[in-house]
C-alpha cells in the first residue's frame, strides 16, 4: 500500500513541475470552454430560453464543468502504456513487484488529483465570472458529486487501459485509440448533453460505460440530478468499475501469456 | 545546357544543385512509400481519422435535431461550413501537421540534425513526419462540402464556383500559417505547446460551426485575429446567398485569400525569429 501512495504521490509532483504546461492547458481549456458555451448557448436561445432541460445557466454550468473534468479524466486518451508494451519495456514494469495495473492506477490518481487542481478549476473560476455557473446549495451533492468524479476517473482509466492493453495483440493501435477517443467525447456527454440525443443514440450511449466517465459526475457536481437520483447513476457506475476492472485483469493476464520479448 | 549535360552522365551529381521540386519529389515519395507499407495500420488509421471528423459532426447534427436552425443556419448549411472547415483544416493538418512536435525535436536535439542539411527546415518537418493518415479527415471533408452544397441548394455561376475551389484552398492556406505560427511559438515556449493549441484546434472547432453562434467579442477576436470565421463561415455565406451576422457581411466571403497572405507573412516572420532565437542544447 505504501509502494502505491508513494507512486501517487511521485505522479502529483512530476506533473506539478512543469508550470508552463500546466498554464497552457488552463489558457486553452477556456478558451474551448468558451467556444463549446457559445454553441450550446446558441442552441438553446433559439429554443427560447431551455432545451431538454437545461437552461442558459445550467449548460455553461455543464460546459465549465466538462472543461474541469477533461484533464483529470483525460478524454483524448493515454498511449504511454501501449507504447511501453509495443517497445517491450512493459517487460521491466512486470518485473516490479507491485501489481502492474495498481502501479497505473496510483499513478493516474496523483496526476488526476493535480491535473482537477491545477488545470481543472481555474478555467471553471473564469467561466464562473464570464458566463455564470450554478453549484446547488445542498452539501449532500458535493459529496456525492466528489465520489461521482472519482468513480468517473476510475472508469476512464480502466476504460483507457483496455484499448492500451489491446497493444499486446496489434502492433499499432493508433487507429483504436483514435475511434476510441472520438466515440468517447461523444456518447460520454463531453460534448453535449447525452439527453439532448435522439431515443436511439441515448438508448446506445446508456449501454455503455461512456455516460459513467464525464456525464453522471457534472449531473451530480451541479445537482441537475437531484441527490437521490444520483445514487442509482453512481451504482451504474459501481458496476462498471467492476466489469471494466475484471475485464482488464483478465486481458493483461492473456497479454502477459502472449507476450514475447525480444533482447536483452 | 540541359542537353549536354544529359549527354554527359559520368559528371558527378554532387556539383549540380538538387531543386527544390526535385527535393520536394523526393522527400514526400520515400514518406508515402514507407506508409504505404504497412496496409493494415494504415487502413485503421484512415478510418480512424475519418470516423472522428464523422463523430464530431454529430454533435452539431444533434442540436440541430433538437433546434432546427443554429446560428440561423440549417443542418445542409451547416454540413457546409463544416465540411469545407474539416477539408481545409485536413489539408493544412496533413503538410504542416507535424510542426506541433517541434518541441519534442527541440528537447531531444533532433533539430540541430536538420539544422545542418541543406533543406529548407520548414520541408524537412513537413515531410519527416508526414502522416497519410490525415487523408481521412480530407476525405470525409471534401465528402461532405460537396454533398451538402448540393442538398443546400448552391446554384453555380462562374464567380461562386471559383470560390468554392479558391475557399478551401484559402483555407488550408490560413490554417497552415497557424500551425507554423504556432510551432514557431515552441522556440519560446518548450512546454508551453498547448498553448497554441487555443489557435490552432480551437480555430478548426470555431471555423467547422456557423460565426453567428459567437457573442462579438469572440467572433471579432475569431476574424480578426485568428481569420478562423473567414475560412468556411463567410464563403458559405457567399456561396449559399445568406446574409452575414454582424461584423461578417457577405462579402467578407471573398477575403480568405487576403487572410492567408498576411497570416503567411508573419508566420514567416514568427518562424525566421524562432530559427534566429535557437540555440542547440548540445549534443
Amino acid at each position: 500500500m505504501l509502494a502505491y501512495r508513494r507512486i501517487a504521490a511521485a505522479s502529483f509532483r512530476q506533473y506539478s513541475t512543469y508550470r508552463m504546461a500546466t498554464a497552457a492547458g488552463v489558457f486553452t481549456n477556456t478558451i474551448f470552454g468558451f467556444i463549446r458555451a457559445s454553441i450550446m448557448l446558441a442552441a438553446i436561445g433559439t429554443a427560447g430560453g431551455e432545451l431538454n432541460g437545461y437552461d442558459a445557466l445550467q449548460a455553461a454550468t455543464y460546459v465549465w464543468l466538462g472543461q474541469a473534468l477533461l484533464a483529470p479524466i483525460e478524454v483524448f486518451g493515454t498511449r504511454e502504456l501501449a507504447l511501453r508494451i509495443r517497445q517491450g519495456d512493459v517487460a521491466i514494469d512486470l518485473l516490479r513487484p507491485v501489481d502492474l495495473l495498481g502501479q497505473l492506477y496510483a499513478a493516474k490518481l496523483g496526476r488526476s488529483a493535480y491535473l482537477l487542481l491545477a488545470r481543472g478549476i481555474p478555467p471553471m473560476l473564469i467561466g464562473a465570472v464570464v458566463t455564470g455557473i450554478a453549484l446547488p446549495p445542498d452539501p449532500l451533492s458535493h459529496l456525492l458529486g466528489a465520489v461521482a468524479v472519482m468513480l468517473a476517473i476510475t472508469v476512464a482509466f480502466l476504460a483507457d487501459a483496455m484499448v492500451n492493453l489491446a497493444a499486446f495483440w496489434l502492433v499499432e493501435n493508433r487507429g483504436l485509440t483514435t475511434v476510441y477517443t472520438a466515440v468517447m467525447n461523444l456518447l460520454s456527454g463531453f460534448l453535449i448533453p447525452i439527453v439532448w440525443f435522439p431515443d436511439w443514440l441515448l438508448a446506445i450511449a446508456r449501454a455503455t460505460p461512456f455516460p459513467s466517465m464525464v456525464q453522471t459526475p457534472i449531473d451530480a457536481l451541479s445537482g441537475r440530478v437531484a441527490p437521490l437520483d444520483a445514487l442509482p447513476l453512481i451504482g451504474v457506475q459501481v458496476v462498471w468499475v467492476v466489469v471494466l476492472g475484471g475485464a482488464s485483469v483478465l486481458m493483461l493476464r492473456a497479454g502477459v501469456r502472449s507476450l514475447e520479448v525480444q533482447g536483452g | 545546357m540541359a542537353e549536354t549535360s544529359r549527354s554527359r552522365p559520368s559528371e558527378p551529381r554532387a556539383h549540380r544543385p538538387v531543386s527544390t521540386a526535385r527535393m520536394v519529389r523526393t522527400l514526400y515519395g520515400s514518406r508515402i512509400r514507407s506508409q504505404a507499407s504497412y496496409r493494415a495500420s494504415f487502413v485503421s488509421d484512415l478510418l480512424g481519422q475519418a470516423l472522428m471528423v464523422g463523430v464530431e459532426f454529430l454533435e452539431l447534427w444533434v442540436i440541430l435535431a433538437n433546434v432546427g436552425t443554429l446560428g440561423g443556419m440549417t443542418l445542409p448549411q451547416v454540413a457546409v461550413v463544416y465540411g469545407l472547415g474539416s477539408l481545409a483544416f485536413g489539408i493544412a493538418d496533413l503538410l504542416l501537421g507535424e510542426i506541433d512536435g517541434l518541441s519534442t525535436y527541440i528537447k531531444s536535439g533532433k533539430l540541430e540534425t536538420l539544422m545542418i542539411r541543406p533543406v529548407p527546415m520548414l520541408l524537412q518537418i513537413s515531410s519527416l513526419d508526414l502522416s497519410l493518415r490525415r487523408i481521412g479527415r480530407i476525405l470525409v471533408g471534401l465528402g461532405m462540402y460537396v454533398v451538402a452544397l448540393g442538398i443546400a441548394g448552391f446554384t453555380p455561376t462562374a464567380t461562386t464556383l471559383a470560390l468554392a475551389v479558391i475557399a478551401p484552398l484559402a483555407g488550408a492556406a490560413i490554417f497552415g500559417a497557424l500551425l507554423t505560427m504556432a510551432g514557431a511559438m515552441q522556440f519560446w515556449l518548450i512546454d508551453g505547446r498547448e498553448f497554441a493549441n487555443a489557435f490552432t484546434y480551437g480555430g478548426n472547432y470555431v471555423a467547422s460551426t456557423p460565426g453567428a453562434v459567437f457573442a462579438l467579442p469572440m467572433r471579432a477576436f475569431f476574424t480578426f485575429v485568428i481569420p478562423a470565421t473567414l475560412v468556411a463561415y463567410a464563403p458559405t455565406l457567399v456561396l449559399l446567398d445568406l446574409p452575414g451576422p454582424m461584423l461578417l457581411p457577405q462579402w467578407t466571403g471573398w477575403m480568405g485569400v487576403p487572410a492567408a497572405i498576411l497570416t503567411w507573412a508573419l508566420a514567416a516572420l514568427l518562424w525566421r525569429a524562432g530559427i534566429r532565437t535557437y540555440t542547440g542544447a548540445g549534443g
